[in-house]
């Protein structure tokens, strides 16, 4: 798979863990593909944090209205049946329990949930946006990432980044497998067959604990 | 009762040192006039509180790069090179909060509460020296109002007593700001006579609102 085949994988995946009637927020880059994929005929409500749910496509060109923009400031669409609000209601959405899922990417993730996605000290200090409510009070939390950043690895068995949020991670899904963040470490549920088990091991700092019915990854 | 004033004379109401408000998120919903306006000016060593400070061309950004803030209360400023270099240059103080408190602490200082209680942030950087309470253990940390002297805000219609509709995603923290400051300068694309607003689709009442700025003036 190239670095673009291999977003699509991870995004079809992360796609299919979510349920008709789900309300969900999905973050800037890679986690943005998932709206390709939404399971069909489910009603999936996707919400902006900018301030409203029923995230559409991106209109076509000449089509565009600037007071219409997703959280990344790209014009976006409203679907039938969308609504806007303001900034406190959006994130009393966020924070009060109302989204079922967020997905997000990440820096680093560690076997305690821990999530590092807003800063690297000296380098790069965006700010942590919507990110620290979004994992704070989603009630899922997906990590959708590539496993490793060329090479350099991003499961760890402790972020050494400043964190997002503790211990709020719920699942990780990279183009080798997908992984349920639990009270006793990672659990390898689902492995991508281009891979073995030791591959992905080899790939992740963190000891994972391997699945009794480990499953093929299935897009 | 007049509230609609001169783009210019609305902007005399901020002077150098200010603590200003301005809504809009990454510049959708910001007012771009009042902002070019202010830009112009050069009123400076201003206290910022926004969203984020958008991009270095769009918006608030454009108050970052003319360096007329001394200090920016955002959520986000990745947008901007210009804040990022400021910042590690020592030449602005900023001060980053996650977008959900930022816009509570808005909602708090316009609504007469002292403070709130919230879990965004524990275990990370957010909770160094503040206070943290524990309820039916679980733990949150106490956050505090923001005000200010002045709000810049945007809003698509208005009529003359300040009543504001919205249009789309540009309420954000527009909704929010017009209760927060001493003085509140609305940019409105278009003013119409009272009574011509639907009292049902109004967001913002009127009484919140200092000052119209007709946007839309041809």
């Amino acid at each position: 798979m190239d670095r673009n085949e291999m977003k699509n994988f991870i995004a079809k995946r992360v796609a299919k863990m979510l349920n008709d009637g789900d309300v969900v927020n999905l973050g800037i880059g890679l986690p943005t593909k998932v709206s390709n994929y939404l399971p069909e005929g489910a009603n999936i409500f996707l919400q902006s944090e900018n301030g409203f749910i029923g995230l559409g496509p991106v209109p076509q060109e000449g089509q565009e209205d600037f007071r219409i923009t997703n959280a990344g400031g790209q014009c976006v669409t409203i679907l039938p049946g969308g609504v806007f609000f303001d900034s406190s209601t959006s994130f009393g959405i966020i924070r009060g329990g109302h989204v079922d899922m967020t997905v997000l990417g990440a820096l680093q993730v560690d076997e305690k949930g821990n999530l590092a996605n807003w800063m690297i000290p000296g380098k790069m200090v965006p700010g942590m946006g919507g990110a620290m409510d979004l994992v704070t009070g989603a009630k899922k939390v997906t990590i959708a990432m590539e496993h490793t950043a060329k090479g350099s690895k991003k499961i760890l068995k402790e972020c050494t980044l400043p964190l997002t949020a503790a211990g709020q991670v719920d699942y990780i899904v990279t183009e080798m497998g997908l992984m349920e963040v639990t009270k006793e470490g990672i659990v390898l549920k689902e492995i991508n067959p281009e891979y073995t088990v030791e591959q992905v091991q080899e790939a992740t700092e963190a000891k994972l604990i391997i699945a009794d019915d480990l499953k093929e990854m299935q897009v | 009762m007049n509230k609609i004033i001169a783009i210019d004379e609305a902007i005399d109401k901020i002077q150098d040192g200010m603590t200003i408000m301005v809504g809009g998120f990454l510049g959708c919903g910001n007012p771009h006039r009042l902002v070019n306006k202010l830009v112009e000016k050069g009123t400076k060593d201003l206290t910022l509180i926004c969203n984020d400070s958008s991009f270095p061309d769009y918006g608030v950004g454009k108050l970052i790069v003319n360096k007329q803030i001394k200090k920016l209360i955002a959520s986000h400023v990745g947008t901007n090179p210009e804040t990022g270099r400021q910042m590690n240059e020592g030449e602005m103080e900023v001060v980053l909060v996650p977008q959900g408190t930022l816009a509570e602490q808005v909602r708090a200082g316009g609504s007469g509460l002292g403070g709130f209680l919230t879990p965004t942030g524990v275990g990370t950087v957010v909770e160094e020296g503040k206070q943290k309470i524990e309820i039916e253990g679980v733990e949150y940390l106490l956050e505090l109002p923001l005000k200010a002297d002045v709000a810049l805000i945007a809003g698509q219609t208005a009529d003359k007593f300040g009543n504001i509709e919205y249009f789309g995603a540009t309420r954000n923290f527009n909704q929010l700001m017009a209760t927060a400051a001493d003085v509140v300068i609305a940019e409105v694309e278009e003013i119409v006579e009272v009574g011509e607003l639907d009292p049902n689709q109004v967001v913002t009442p009127g009484i919140f609102v200092t000052h119209l700025v007709n946007g839309g003036a041809k």
